[in-house]
């Protein structure tokens, strides 16, 4: 087959496709987003490629499909893992049948998150396989042999990247289609029902299939062992643990060393305990190179004195930055070579920042305007807000949101406020992200007749991951606010366009000043939607 | 599998070509679709590409950069190094000087004249102006003015690839031929008015 250049995500969704993936699902969320749309763009008959409501749907969407025997993709960025988590952990207590795989991309760095959690910590946490790709290429063939190790081992499999790999395009060879997993006709249902006299069976087969999954890691060519001294340890500087694409930044600096360092590299977890011990026996230092958070070196070191005083260095001890991704000058300096610099910039010039902000027009923008011009009279009020382009908010000019925490908190965040007291709270969240996470809390709000305001930005798209169809169509949104038994005199719709500031003021002001709980849904179309639909309009024609 | 990476060693000596470009601009100036266009090429050439790009909420107006790497050997780091660009690609000026330290001490700075002022501190364009120029090897294209003299305003990228297309390793028949097909969906009169961007963009340079 020929070569394709892809992103990594896009090599990660090839590899399931052609690993016989049945169904795939998945919540848009940098830097994971491309993997699911590369199989709706490219592969439109089979598999099922979907966006769901929120990553938990996702993962127990993917759990059903996996039940009746056929093979399960779900993908998200590191968060939504946390929103996944319940079906997450719960999933490697059972019999998994077609393989599940959960593609997770961490986001080191927080180009477009909130924390910079690593995945790795969870795939320990629920004691499952994890498989931690170092280019395309790898993207491709861990996702595809992630499906066999999960049917092989009954457990599901993560695959973590991250965003340099997820977002960077190069030359992946791939091999034949395997064929999808038929439907089974009868399903076994045991091991699927998790009451806790089962449950505790489950669980005690889980931990026996820990030796086995430990067994697999140790011969994995993923965890590869090369230019193991021979001599004595104290001769060689260090030696050097790399894992994900930390591998690149360690041989891309390989020409100025000189020479090659005794070198583990770790691409499948539970990590390889003789590997690193093998490692460990021919050198006095070890420098772990990891994307992420610390987790093989905080691993290694423990809590009491290392045996034979080795030393562990990386980033617990500032050898590489604790926060913020790898770059290849970072672990040059780490290894301790000369840095490079290329042409100096006159540090008098001044450089100024340029922040993302909410494009020109954006009816995000109007509506905050209105906010604004309220907040004047009602300086007391509190603004949460909520995951999406309309966060861009927080900023100046505008410095409307108060609170950015998590998928859904402005609601749940302003009912909290309201019943510590405070009179005018105002949730501002995106319509996906209302679907997502912020109808529960709003049945709260219901339950307890709270005095909030919900503003829901409705733009018809999900706009900060590039424009996915949210998933119920604009228009659904009133009648289900109704049904979940807010007063329909105090679900209100506006335009949200500046040439309805005054009657939109009027209405916001009103409806944050009613004791009770309000939802003002402020329509309009998403720019950069509008412009898309228009250029493929003209493409068609 | 002791010691056995046959596919990351390199070539002796002078046989490797390496060339890495740091591109760069305000999201929504089509900075990647420079960075496909020369991607594309060097693949078709038979060279080894990775392309770093960002996507998400940067884009969003703020400043937005795609690394290119083209190697006739294998590239490791998707990420290019400080001090080791061959050409920094700018589609704003102010952009340029960000990534200065990026720029090898030969390589080739090459920026757009007009200025994209979205952030209320901008400074004196003929300050930055005059800060790319004080640096020896240069160019600063006018290029949303070349894409405008020949009816073409959006074409202002293809401009700047034009002017690159001096210094890739590329053939320039290579580049045009992606062109045509980057762009052939949307019909002959696109097609048309991009190929004469990139043109005015090589005379340019």
């Amino acid at each position: 087959m020929e070569t394709m250049a892809l992103l990594g995500d896009e090599a990660a969704a090839l590899g399931a496709v052609h690993g016989g993936v049945s169904v795939a699902y998945g919540y848009p969320g940098t830097p994971s987003t491309e993997i699911i749309e590369y199989i709706q763009r490219f592969h439109p008959q089979r598999p099922l490629a979907v966006w769901c409501t929120n990553e938990k749907t996702a993962y127990e969407e993917a759990l059903g499909a996996s039940y009746v025997g056929r093979r399960a993709l779900v993908t998200m960025k590191h968060v939504g893992l946390n929103v996944a988590a319940d079906p997450f952990i719960n999933s490697a207590l059972l019999n998994i049948r077609g393989g599940l795989v959960v593609v997770v991309a961490d986001d080191p760095g927080m180009h477009s998150s909130q924390n910079e959690q690593d995945s790795r910590f969870y795939a320990d946490f629920a004691k499952i396989l994890c498989l931690e790709p170092s280019n395309q290429q790898e993207a491709y063939d861990m996702t595809r042999e992630a499906f066999d190790l999960s049917e092989r081992f009954q457990i599901p499999v993560m695959v973590r990247i991250t965003t340099r790999l997820a977002h960077s395009r190069s030359g992946v060879n791939p091999s034949p289609p395997r064929h999808e997993n038929p439907l089974l006709s009868q399903v076994d249902p045991s091991g699927w029902a998790l009451l806790p006299a089962f449950a505790r069976k489950q669980y005690a087969q889980l931990l026996s299939k820990q030796k086995d999954l430990l067994t697999f890691t140790e011969q994995s060519p993923y965890n590869q062992l090369s230019f193991l001294g021979k001599g004595d340890p104290s001769s060689i500087p260090f030696g050097v643990i790399t894992a994900g694409i930390g591998k690149n930044y360690y041989l891309e600096n390989l020409d100025s060393l000189g020479k090659e360092l005794p070198h583990l590299h770790i691409g499948a977890y539970p990590l390889p305990v003789e590997k690193i011990r093998k490692l460990a026996a021919s050198v006095t230092r070890i420098l772990v190179i990891e994307e992420g958070m610390p987790f093989i070196e905080t691993c290694l070191r423990g809590v009491l004195p290392l045996p034979h005083g080795i030393q562990i260095s990386g980033k617990l001890d500032q050898t590489l930055p604790l926060a913020g991704e790898l770059e290849p000058d970072l672990v040059r300096k780490a290894l301790g070579l000369q840095s490079r610099e290329g042409v100096p910039l006159s540090s008098s010039f001044p450089l100024p920042p340029r922040p993302p902000q909410l494009c020109q027009g954006c009816p995000h923008g109007d509506t905050y305007a209105s906010i604004k011009n309220i907040l004047k009279e009602l300086p007391e009020a509190v603004i949460t807000s909520d995951i999406g382009c309309y966060a861009l908010g927080a900023v100046p000019p505008l410095a409307i949101p108060e609170t950015i925490v998590c998928m859904g908190a402005s609601v749940s965040m302003a009912v909290g406020a309201a019943e510590a007291g405070k009179k005018h709270t105002v949730a501002v969240i995106g319509d996906s992200t209302f679907l997502h996470s912020g109808i529960t809390p709003l049945i709260d709000a219901v339950a307890r007749n709270v005095p909030i305001t919900v503003v829901i930005l409705d733009n018809g798209t999900v706009a900060m991951t590039g424009g996915q169809e949210t998933i119920l169509p604009t228009g659904n949104l009133p009648a289900l606010v109704q049904g979940l038994g807010v007063d329909p005199a105090h679900v209100i719709t506006i335009e949200a366009h500046r040439r309805h500031e005054k009657e939109n003021i009027e209405i916001l002001k009103r409806e944050i000043q009613y004791p009770g709980v309000s939802v003002v849904i402020a329509v309009r179309e998403c720019l950069e939607t509008a412009r898309k639909k228009k250029s493929q309009k003209e493409r068609v024609e | 599998m002791l010691g056995n990476r046959p596919q990351e060693k390199e070539p002796e000596g002078e046989s490797r070509m390496k060339y890495d470009i740091l591109l760069c601009g305000v999201g929504g100036q089509g900075v990647l679709s420079i960075a496909a266009v020369i991607a594309q090429a060097a693949v078709m050439e038979g060279l080894q590409v990775k392309q770093s790009e960002v996507h998400g909420m940067a884009q969003r107006g703020g400043a937005v950069q795609a690394h290119l790497r083209i190697s006739s050997t294998s590239i490791h780091s998707d990420l290019i190094p400080k001090g080791s660009a061959s050409l920094l690609l700018s589609m704003e000026p102010l952009e340029s000087l960000r990534y200065l330290p990026y720029l090898s001490n030969d390589g080739v700075l090459l920026s757009a004249r007009e200025p994209v002022v979205n952030i209320p501190n901008y400074p004196d364009i003929d300050s930055v102006l005059t800060v790319i120029q004080r640096y020896p090897r240069h160019l600063i294209i006018p290029a949303l003015e070349i894409a405008r003299k020949i009816g073409s305003p959006r074409s202002s990228n293809m401009v700047l690839v034009g002017a690159a297309s001096k210094f890739l390793p590329l053939s320039p028949e290579t580049l045009k031929k992606v062109i045509e097909g980057l762009f052939h969906q949307k019909g002959d009169g696109v097609v048309q008015s991009n190929l004469s961007a990139f043109e005015a963009g090589r005379r340019e340079s």
